[in-house]
């Protein structure tokens, strides 16, 4: 091609001989193949991704508008027979921070925050300065705080969902229903016990979000959340408080360490009441001590002394060594088998065998238990409970302490038929009262409520025995008895009480454990109470003094609470005047 | 057979927007159900919140101490007692 400056004619641009160059077919087809092959790689990826191996895409798709959600459950309550609530978790926000971001927070956020908290800026900012990526700032904060303080949009802060446990009736159940710890999990008592049923099981939903963070639906399985079961406990929350408030006015008016009390129906064997002294207040637990903390009545054994005495009676009488009536020689008031002397506490001369129960002779009960082998009698104490556990699924249940048979000398098995030598806690004492008031059954204890189902006990006693024995506890309270103070007006109630020597580091102390266990009304009989105060120091320390009276008011109100009908003429000069509790 | 292809195409269109309609139909309808679910679940917390006031007022120390110290009632002695034969439900009544 020629360049002219101003060339002559122009052609048209088709008509360019550049591209008038015959180029050869195979390039042009060549690029179009490439091109084509290119295409089809592309598509063979995308059909790859799309269709064969989605997994990967899927996944990251969805994790822009996927949610996975925990929906959580909150504890089972915990309510008495009535239903009256005992404990009820309630929910609380837990506020949280990130302690890199929440830094940043200017000092009049950091000073709100701190007001909302009720806590010193210095305070917040000691959690702050903490090097974790994670850091608890004050947990249990009402749900009211913490959604003014999510309204603050505080960098870094944030709030999260937890349950907080409440006893509305406080210390007066406080051993028997127990507390959790903030975790939620049970740490003491029927808490503990019952932690697995009480247990919520959270959920989760996997939803869709949009763009404003609302649920716009629900995909995937859903998981429901298993809220705690709840757990109805066979305690009468009135007859709790009888046996509470009654048990405490008699540790304070005998100026006693600590005292313990259990109502049992004997019908089913149910506990309906069992309270402590010492207590505490489980919704708040500070300063609390190992010994409020003890739960006496299960976990204490001791030594019970004379209401061990029905029990050798009753073994007599149903092996036929005695009746009702056999005189035994009780005087002069002492007895020595080998180189160790029983006495009384106050010389009795000849009596039956009922008086012997009724004055509580330790003469008479010895000489009535010398009347059988040991193996017999090891074997009557183990059937109605001694030595064994309770079975009540608490923790902290002991067996309590009975010894085999084998190496007993005489003057054990003599001082164990009347309560010493052996040791037992009150929950096993009122059980084993209930084979007296069962008609000669050994109830099974139950801490829950029974259905309408009748317990079958295990036959201990011939049903006669029972009843001569009960005769005998009746006539324990009657005036010439060690007890007259645990009468009930209205009601015919019959108990033996207990006053015992403790030992404090294998020697007895002149520290006395006074305790009476007693069965109410004994025409027909209904509950078994037992009682004990733990080191009396008020001037009386014999169980009919300082047992017997807390007995009585318990067993009253109790029968009037439960709207059992008087079984006894009402005695004009005993009723005192407005001098019972509600 | 333009003009099947043309019906055909247009039945398409409509259901594609019938799909997209019911489809955010369904989403409104469920953000109202979750909606109310959240309030019953709200009305639920409440709920335990007034049980567990009410039994903390109903607590039988306070009971008793009402009963006695503002209103001066005592327990009727054993004179002044009537015991009807179907007594237990009326003494669960009066205790709450």
């Amino acid at each position: 091609m020629v360049v002219r400056r101003r060339p002559q004619r122009g052609h048209r641009f088709t008509e360019s001989p550049v591209l008038q160059l015959a180029l050869q077919g195979w390039r042009s087809r060549m690029v179009g193949l490439m091109l084509m092959a290119a295409f089809l790689a592309l598509v063979a990826r995308g059909f790859y991704l799309q269709v064969i191996n989605n997994d990967f895409l899927q996944e990251k798709g969805d994790s822009r508008y996927r949610r996975d959600i925990e929906v959580s459950a909150s504890r089972g309550k915990i309510i008495d027979r009535n239903g009256d609530m005992l404990a009820v978790s309630t929910p609380m926000k837990s506020i949280w921070a990130i302690p890199g971001d929440a830094r940043t927070m200017d000092a009049s956020q950091k000073q709100q925050l701190a007001a909302l908290l009720e806590m010193s800026v210095r305070e917040l900012d000691g959690k702050l300065a903490s090097d974790k990526t994670f850091v608890f700032v004050k947990r249990q904060v009402p749900p009211e705080t913490a959604s003014r303080i999510t309204a603050l949009k505080l960098p870094g802060v944030h709030d999260e969902k937890e349950y907080r446990r409440y006893y509305p009736t406080g210390d007066m159940t406080a051993h028997i229903v127990g507390f959790t710890g903030v975790d939620d999990k049970g740490l003491e008592g029927v808490e503990l016990a019952f932690q697995q049923s009480l247990l919520g099981r959270p959920g989760a939903r996997t939803v869709i979000r949009d763009r404003r963070g609302n649920i716009v639906e629900d995909v995937g399985a859903l998981k429901p959340p298993q809220d705690g079961k709840e757990i109805r406990l066979a305690l009468d929350s009135k007859i709790q408080y009888l046996a509470y408030s009654h048990l405490k006015a008699a540790v304070e008016s005998n100026n006693a360490k600590a005292g313990g009390a259990i109502v049992i129906d004997t019908r089913n064997g149910e506990i309906l009441a069992l309270a402590n002294w010492p207590t505490y207040n489980p919704n708040n637990r500070q300063h609390l001590s190992g010994a409020q903390l003890r739960n006496r009545a299960i976990t204490d054994t001791f030594e019970p002394g004379s209401v061990m005495k029905p029990f050798t009676a009753a073994l007599a009488l149903e092996k036929g060594k005695v009746r009702f009536d056999t005189v035994i020689n009780c005087a002069p008031g002492r007895l020595t088998i080998g180189n160790a002397t029983i006495s009384d506490a106050h010389p009795h001369g000849a009596l039956t065998v009922a008086q012997v129960i009724q004055k509580s002779s330790n003469v008479g009960t010895a000489k009535i238990a010398l009347g059988f082998p040991a193996q017999e009698m090891w074997e009557m104490f183990d059937s109605v409970g001694f030595g064994q556990m309770p079975n009540l699924g608490f923790p902290g249940e002991v067996n309590g302490r009975l010894r085999p048979w084998k190496n007993w000398r005489p003057i054990e098995q003599a001082t164990m038929s009347y309560g010493h030598g052996i040791a037992v806690s009150l929950v096993q004492l009122a059980r084993a009262y209930t084979v007296f008031a069962h008609d000669g059954e050994l109830m099974p204890l139950s801490l829950l409520r029974l259905e309408d189902a009748p317990v079958r006990g295990i036959r201990v006693f011939s049903p006669q025995t029972s009843r001569e024995v009960r005769a005998m506890l009746e006539m324990a309270v009657q005036p010439e008895g060690t007890a007259p103070k645990a009468r009930v007006p209205g009601y015919r109630v019959g108990g033996k009480t207990g006053t015992a020597y403790k030992i404090e580091g294998g020697v007895y102390a002149r520290k006395y454990i006074a305790s009476f266990v007693g069965i109410a009304p004994i025409s027909d009989p209904r509950l078994v109470i037992a009682v004990m105060i733990d080191e009396p120091s008020g001037g009386a320390h014999f169980g009919g003094d300082v047992a017997g009276p807390a007995f009585s008011q318990i067993a009253g109100g109790a029968l009037r609470t439960l709207g059992i009908v008087p079984d006894a003429p009402i005695q004009v000069a005993e009723a005192p005047l407005g001098k019972g509790r509600l | 057979m333009v003009r099947f292809n043309m019906i055909l195409l247009l039945t398409v269109v409509i259901c594609a927007l019938g799909v997209v309609t019911s489809q955010h139909r369904a989403r409104k309808l469920f953000q109202a159900l979750e909606g109310e679910q959240e309030r019953a679940r709200q009305l639920d917390v409440e709920y335990g919140q007034l049980q567990l006031e009410m039994s903390t007022w109903a607590t039988h120390p306070r009971i008793e101490k009402i009963a006695r110290d503002r209103l001066h009632m005592v327990t009727p002695d054993a004179i002044g007692r009537v015991v009807t034969p179907a007594a237990p439900a009326p003494v669960k009544k009066a205790a709450r």
